[in-house]
């Protein structure tokens, strides 16, 4: 892959202004899949997850989930939309395995939910209102894995594995209208609006909203404009952004690029780009012109779905708070510092703090697990934090380590337990053994060997050189692999000198 | 023991229910029947060697005592278009050759559920794309009136076979006329129930806003046995009326009384004129129409401006929908796979096989559905047919309001000789242009014989009724049945040329 030439960031945004636009897809988290009764779970066997009709099998019919259908109403109002009296499916026309109809059923005039608007955050409190052009269902497809290519795509591969366990899962995809006058903050609010749109998909409880899971996906559109010159220029769509932090990096790297190219008196193709995580760059995919067909037509077996003022009305009674009142809401209840309380929300952490405190942790805890342990341990593993641990654990380690069961280093290790995936909190500690060793005898006869091993230490101990101690607790908490309470250790040594 | 294949199935049915024959017997009968004439035929792709077992359970639930549906042990001859679990279902396609289908098409399910025998997969046009059956991948079927002519399409398998007393009933499906037309040309009777009326799950789609499962028999009143049984709201199928229906059957039985036709408002269609009919087609539909009229029945000219734009539109959304209905025939899952070379991409397979497993009309109608629904075109094609459909809509609900039904010669001319439209795709799709205003506009349609043309072969009427209002039609086109056999002395069919298998 040639390498991207790239201009400064600063350079770029000197000479010309970034347009941004989205399109995220949020997988919804209902039990079945959107036209049929094929279970939607994550991590299956490949192709368990089936019915007739994710399969695309001669005979078979769409249904609507009425589920999914209500998932996105509410999403569509949580957006400030307007909902859709009479809302249709569309066929979208396409050879490619990844779906067995060789169509896809999406919407394509009468999205269930248009013409809303959201408001970012950005670092500081700033208030950026994102317009939303519509929000529209449709069925996702197929997992095709390229097996015997160098770059993983299918062109060059050997041959390639399906699993249609994705076939047919609901989801809706969240359309910007151009946003402009992000300037230098484009690539940190290509950030907080994914966020914000992950925020707002867990308070309503829709998706599991993991992005490395690709329960989360955005695709990133930029371009740029000559500063003073009113058209628009040719934008590239950016796909395979997994991260909350590849999007504000290949949002900065497009920009870069772009500006290098236009700088040379060169032009944008209109294409899709593939970021790599990897190498911090993207790369061209298929040229994407208006001249794409898919023939969209009206999907002749679904009628249109047609929501009642009532259900509209209960499920807009039923939306949790705006981000913006709850962050407003949590930083009173929490009483973190301005500083501390950006922390979390920087780090896309706002939900996962919450429910942290929701499950029995103290916010401060909840929010020192999250920001510190958690983001460190994502940042050099390259993942999400919120990925890593379920705020149950993290209540439920805090919970030991109040309860005395664990010392701060002992909780960091077994946090490392959960992390890896073996299981909870006490689960890790059983397995692993690392309980703090509260059993006063066990303690003391360490102590008493380390003060016969050291009579010099003792007496000066007993001289009343409190601070020369130190040397018998370090030979203790090592012959007690660290499970010991320190404190405790150093209680017991002074008892044991006086009375040995 | 009088033949049993020549009853209708109610008869058979009353006599299985009273013992005085069994199930394993009736269908016995039909396999020997299908034995003895369907190599001259061809209605069958396939005949269920599970028929007997199948029979036999039914005799046994009887023996014991269990309460069975009114048609239980009688036998079903089932279109290829269907997906069953214990025959192939190739929709008529080589490129579906052996295809086995994990499920039964609700209709299939519900017939097995209310014990009918499902006795085989009768022959079709493929993917239901024909009035002739002859674009079958596995070769064509007879007309049983005469050899040489088309038994008419798609659903030709179906309608032989019941008019050849191979099946007693069949189930076919309508997307144009693929019930009614190969109806009209056998002497046997075609019900298109309204859009909605009966699933299409487990139909392999041809054009799924216009597609309609319906019975293929021989009497109105089998007719309306068999729609008894599988119609109804079906959840797998979302196109598929909520609402409860009328007993069809019984509307049938309280039709033959006659009473209806007294002071019923019958539209006869301006725009389809005598003069565009063969003469012996019109003459018989014009001598219906006076018996009917004879019974008390108004006979009212209507006008249907927009039916004359009705083969227009019709050619345009049915090619549009197929081509993306028929995309899924890719090789990748299921059905026959073309590999062209070693190491050939998924799309060099996908392409060999459908250039292999798909036949010429198949091809031709994807290409113009392709091309009607491509950028550009999509306004002009697609759109200006949606805007035909809608002004023929709005001729019925106009006729409606001056009429009780509409009544038409089901198709302007009596069976064609094999390969007389192969060559003239239009005249083909001409065909149809009496029966698919029922299918743009959902609404239902019955073809039942009403004689003989002056060459011989049968000619159908066609009855068509507002949405929902199926029973009308089985009350009238049941009266009309009973008033034409009084005058011929029997059944249409006791005229059909015997066969080489009959004695």
């Amino acid at each position: 892959m040639a390498k991207d030439k790239l201009l400064s960031f600063e350079e770029a945004i000197e000479l010309y202004e970034p347009v941004l636009g989205f399109e995220v897809h949020v997988e919804l988290n209902t039990k079945t899949k959107m036209f049929s009764d094929a279970p939607n779970e994550f991590g299956s066997d490949p192709n368990t997850n089936l019915s007739p009709v994710c399969l695309g099998l001669p005979g078979s019919l769409p249904v609507v989930n009425g589920t999914a259908v209500r998932y996105s109403i509410s999403l569509g109002l949580a957006l400030g939309c307007q909902i859709a009296e009479t809302s249709g499916f569309a066929r979208k026309n396409y050879f490619y395995p990844d779906l067995g109809k060789n169509y896809q059923i999406s919407q394509a005039d009468d999205p269930i939910a248009f013409e809303g608007a959201v408001e970012v955050e950005l670092a500081g409190g700033d208030i950026v209102t994102i317009p939303i052009e519509r929000a529209h269902m449709e069925e996702d497809a197929g997992k095709l894995t390229h097996v015997g290519g160098a770059t993983g795509r299918i062109q060059g591969a050997e041959y390639s594995l399906v699993d249609y366990n994705r076939a047919g899962v609901p989801l809706v995809e969240i359309v910007t209208k151009p946003i402009f006058g992000a300037e230098e903050r484009a690539p940190e609010l290509a950030k907080a609006y994914v966020q914000t749109i992950r925020d707002i998909v867990i308070s309503l409880g829709i998706s599991d909203a993991k992005m490395e899971r690709g329960n989360l996906r955005c695709d990133a559109n930029v371009s740029l404009r000559p500063r003073g010159q009113e058209k628009l220029g040719t934008r590239t769509e950016t796909k395979n952004v997994n991260s909350m932090r590849s999007i504000e990096r290949a949002v900065r790297y497009e920009i870069q690029r772009q500006a290098a190219i236009l700088k040379a008196g060169g032009t944008i193709t209109q294409e899709t780009r593939h970021w790599h995580e990897d190498t911090g760059a993207t790369s061209p995919g298929r040229p994407k012109s208006d001249a794409d067909d898919y023939r969209y037509f009206p999907e002749p077996d679904l009628p249109p779905v047609q929501p009642s003022a009532e259900l509209i009305a209960q499920l807009r009674a039923a939306l949790p708070e705006k981000p913006a009142v709850r962050r407003r809401r949590l930083m009173g209840e929490w009483g973190f510092t301005e500083l501390e309380f950006q922390d979390v929300v920087n780090g896309g952490l706002l939900s996962e703090v919450e429910a942290t405190v929701a499950a029995g942790s103290s916010p401060a805890a909840a929010r020192k697990w999250w920001t510190g342990e958690l983001t460190r341990i994502a940042n050099v593993e390259g993942r999400e934090a919120s990925d890593l641990a379920t705020p149950e654990h993290v209540a439920q380690l805090q919970a030991l380590v109040e309860a005395g069961t664990l010392t701060d280093k002992l909780a960091r290790q077994v946090l490392e337990g959960v992390v890896a995936g073996e299981g909870s909190p006490q689960q890790v500690v059983d397995a692993r053994g690392l309980a703090v060793v509260s059993d006063d005898g066990a303690l003391i006869a360490a102590i008493d060997d380390a003060l016969q091993a050291q009579p010099d230490v003792l007496q000066k101990i007993r001289d009343g050189k409190v601070q020369a101690a130190g040397a018998v607790i370090g030979a203790v908490m090592k012959a007690m692999r660290g499970q010991a309470d320190a404190a405790r250790v150093r209680e017991l040594v002074l008892e044991r000198a006086a009375s040995l | 023991m009088a033949d049993l294949t020549r009853l209708t199935a109610a008869s058979l049915a009353e006599k299985l229910a009273a013992g005085e024959v069994s199930s394993v017997e009736a269908t016995q009968a039909h396999l020997d029947r299908i034995a003895a004439v369907d190599g001259e035929l061809g209605a069958f792709l396939h005949v269920n060697e599970h028929a007997l077992t199948a029979a036999a359970d039914i005799d046994r639930r009887r023996a014991a005592g269990e309460s069975l549906g009114a048609l239980a042990g009688v036998p079903l001859a089932i279109k290829d278009v269907l997906v069953t679990t214990d025959m192939p279902s190739t929709s008529g396609s080589r490129i579906l050759e052996g295809y086995m289908s994990p499920f039964d098409a609700t209709v299939v399910a519900r017939a097995r559920a209310a014990g009918l025998v499902a006795i085989g997969k009768t022959n079709m046009d493929e993917f239901a794309m024909g009035s002739s059956t002859e674009h079958s991948a596995f070769g064509p079927t007879r007309n049983p009136w005469d050899q040489t002519r088309v038994p008419g399409g798609s659903g030709g398998g179906s309608a032989a076979a019941v008019a050849a007393f191979e099946a007693p009933l069949a189930l076919g499906s309508d997307t144009g006329g693929s019930i009614r037309q190969p109806a009209h040309v056998t002497g046997t009777v075609g019900m298109k129930p309204t859009y909605g009326g009966v699933s299409r799950y487990g139909s392999i789609a041809l054009a799924s806003s216009l597609d309609q499962i319906g019975p293929a028999t021989r009497t109105v009143l089998d007719a309306g046995l068999l729609h008894d049984v599988i119609g109804g709201h079906d959840a797998l199928d979302a196109t598929s009326l909520a609402e409860s229906w009328p007993s069809f059957a019984q509307a049938a039985r309280e039709g033959a009384r006659g009473d209806v036709l007294k002071g019923l408002r019958i539209g006869v269609v301006r725009e389809l004129p005598d003069s565009g009919m063969q003469p012996g087609v019109a003459a018989s539909f014009r001598a219906s129409l006076a018996a009917m009229e004879a019974q008390g029945a108004e006979i009212v000219e209507i006008s249907a401006p927009h039916f004359e734009h009705g083969v227009a539109a019709y050619y345009v959304l049915m090619p549009a929908e197929a081509s993306s209905n028929l995309a899924r025939f890719d090789s990748v899952r299921f059905g026959m796979r073309v590999t062209p070379h070693a190491g050939a991409t998924v799309e060099e397979v996908m392409s060999a096989t459908r250039a292999a497993g798909l036949g010429e009309e198949v091809k031709r109608r994807i290409i113009l559905g392709t091309y009607a629904l491509s950028a550009g075109y999509y306004d002009a094609y697609y759109g200006s047919a949606q805007r035909v459909r809608t002004l023929i809509q709005r001729d019925f609900t106009d006729a409606f309001a001056q009429v009780d039904v509409i009544a038409t010669p089901t198709a302007a001319s009596t069976a064609f000789r094999f390969g007389e439209m192969v060559d003239d795709p239009l005249a083909m799709y001409l065909n149809d242009a009496t029966t698919l205003p029922a299918n743009l506009a959902g609404v239902p349609a019955i073809s039942i014989p009403s004689g003989l043309s002056d060459d011989g072969l049968p000619v159908g009427i066609q009855f068509i009724a507002p949405a929902r209002q199926d029973a009308k039609l089985y009350s009238v086109s049941a009266a009309l049945e009973a008033l034409l056999q009084d005058k011929w002395g029997g059944a249409l069919l006791d005229r059909a040329p015997r066969l080489g298998g009959d004695a």
